[in-house]
């Protein structure tokens, strides 16, 4: 076994705990503890940026490391906190499809994603290749998590912890991208999040509910 | 094979037959100074085998031979995998006989044989605890067999001595993919030892056992071994958690007598440590539903699989 540095091990700690937390997220039940999961999340990819940053020594790593934390783990948590208790959807336990099977789905997705990882990972360079994969697995697994859910608000977690699992990929891959692209990412996020807020009241004042299935009936004769 | 190894192979079968009821009394003494009660002595297990040992036993008129043999079976099966779990050394000669896969299956065989015999007598509460432990067995073995690959991928090989050498004694690192299996298998030695999340190893009514139900009909002798070999079932499943996650203090393979003399205070010490780390466990849970058990061994099976996945992807 080939004993890597120190700071790769942490990183690929961080990675597996990602992809713990990505499932976590697809067998949740509860808005809230959703919320505090994409928190977690945030917060281990602040990290893992800012241990490439530490390694590699490059400043714009650290920018975009304090954007993860105050954007994902401070702003954004906050902003979904607050929508629930304004839309009251506190306890909304979500009927989810059957959590073992969206488990093993799950797993087959990994799996997938781990296999297409390996021939991209050799053609890069960076220590912290081998994450990639799990980089991409957990990009699929929100997808999955957007498909299985019918509620606005985890639809909503699912697409921001996707951007999660891109950046991940882009600081694994390729020691993040260009400091305009991810200041641009991130405002769009934000600014995402805010307009989906207001999207929020307009489907619950429509439809009285933020079943998203509501919307998929068009609307005739009227 | 060295006269240490046969030596090292006799004291651990021999250490954990004796072990298995006191480390069973320690939990349950943790277990009362946490819920801030006043503790059973600690050798009360003891005093309950060799009360047992003393009374007659009965015997249903309609019991077949499999109700009479079930005890020896189940027994003999976990003296068995305490010979073949290297807890001591390293060095077991035993263990050429059988690996980590035969070791589940050893469990396996046991547990078939007490739930036969439960559903024997034909008594209610006898069939209903039979089936939830076979319902608990099949969520739990697939997750523990995962566990054992996992530790097996990273050796290399089945057989349990060379993974738990190799893991004693590789670099110092942060592995995560141990870190996840060692979650998962704590989960399922809970479930598969009746401990609190899933059965309630104190209670008195049927309704509620798993495994006590299906022990209902059983007594004296009969009874004395069963409880024995649920101890030994307890210490087993320590024994492999601490030989894979904290493989520290194990003598190695080479006959060194000193080694094995550190090994047994240390092993003492670490059973210790998870007795009371089992007795936390229990005191700050609440027992679940037997519906509800699949949720609590689901991700146990999925932190087994991820696990596996990401020792491959990272080799770590």
């Amino acid at each position: 076994m080939s004993a890597l540095p120190l700071h790769a091990q942490v990183i690929n700690l961080l990675a597996a705990i990602l992809l713990l937390l990505a499932f976590a997220m697809l067998t949740q039940r509860r808005v809230l503890s959703l919320i505090d999961l994409f928190a977690a999340q945030g917060l281990a990819l602040a990290v893992s940026t800012g241990i490439v940053a530490a390694y590699t020594g490059q400043a714009h790593l650290w920018w975009s490391a304090g954007i993860t934390l105050a954007l994902k783990v401070v702003a954004l948590p906050w902003i979904l906190h607050r929508l629930i208790r304004r839309l009251d959807v506190k306890w909304d336990v979500e009927r989810l499809v059957n959590v073992p099977t969206t488990m093993l789905i799950g797993i087959v997705l990994v799996v997938f994603s781990f296999n297409l990882a390996v021939p991209i990972s050799q053609l890069s360079g960076t220590i912290t290749r081998a994450t990639l994969g799990i980089a991409m697995a957990s990009v699929m697994l929100s997808f999955l998590m957007m498909i299985t859910r019918r509620k606005a608000i985890p639809q909503v977690i699912g697409f921001l912890s996707m951007e999660n699992g891109l950046f991940f990929a882009a600081t694994s891959a390729t020691y993040g991208m260009p400091m305009v692209v991810e200041l641009g990412i991130a405002l769009d996020v934000l600014v995402g999040v805010l307009i989906l807020g207001v999207f929020f009241f307009q489907i619950r004042e429509q439809f009285d509910s933020l079943d998203l299935q509501h919307l998929e009936k068009l609307q005739e004769g009227e | 094979m060295t006269a240490a190894g046969i030596l090292s192979q006799f004291l651990q079968a021999g250490l954990a037959l004796a072990l298995a009821p006191l480390l069973v009394g320690w939990v349950a003494m943790c277990r009362a100074w946490l819920a801030n009660r006043s503790a059973p002595p600690i050798t009360l297990p003891y005093r309950t085998i060799r009360k047992l040992f003393a009374k007659d036993a009965v015997v249903a008129h309609n019991a077949s031979p499999i109700f009479r043999l079930t005890p020896y079976v189940v027994f003999g099966a976990m003296v068995c995998s305490a010979a073949i779990i290297p807890s001591l050394a390293t060095e077991v000669p035993f263990a050429a006989a059988a690996d980590a896969i035969a070791l589940v299956g050893l469990f396996a065989l046991a547990r078939v044989f007490i739930a036969l015999a439960a559903m024997d007598i034909g008594t209610a509460f006898g069939s209903l605890g039979a089936r939830r432990e076979m319902f608990v067995g099949f969520l739990a073995e697939p997750a523990l067999l995962m566990v054992l690959f996992t530790a097996s991928l990273i050796s290399g090989s089945t057989s349990l001595p060379s993974i738990v050498d190799t893991l004693a004694h590789r670099e110092l690192a942060i592995y995560p993919s141990l870190a996840f299996s060692g979650v998962a298998f704590t989960m399922v030695s809970l479930a598969e030892n009746a401990r609190i999340p899933v059965d309630n190893p104190a209670t008195h009514l049927e309704l509620t056992m798993i495994h006590e139900a299906m022990l209902l009909e059983y007594s004296a002798r009969h009874l004395a071994l069963l409880e024995w070999a649920s101890a030994l079932k307890l210490l087993n499943y320590s024994c492999i958690g601490l030989a894979l996650f904290f493989p520290f203090g194990i003598a190695g393979g080479d006959g060194d007598w000193g080694a094995i003399a550190l090994a047994v205070p240390a092993l003492v010490a670490k059973l210790g440590a998870g007795g009371f780390a089992l007795a936390l466990i229990e005191t700050v849970s609440a027992k679940m539903r037997i519906f509800r058990a699949p949720a609590f061994l689901g991700p146990a099976f999925l932190l087994a699989v991820l696990a596996m996945l990401v020792h491959l992807l990272l080799g770590s």
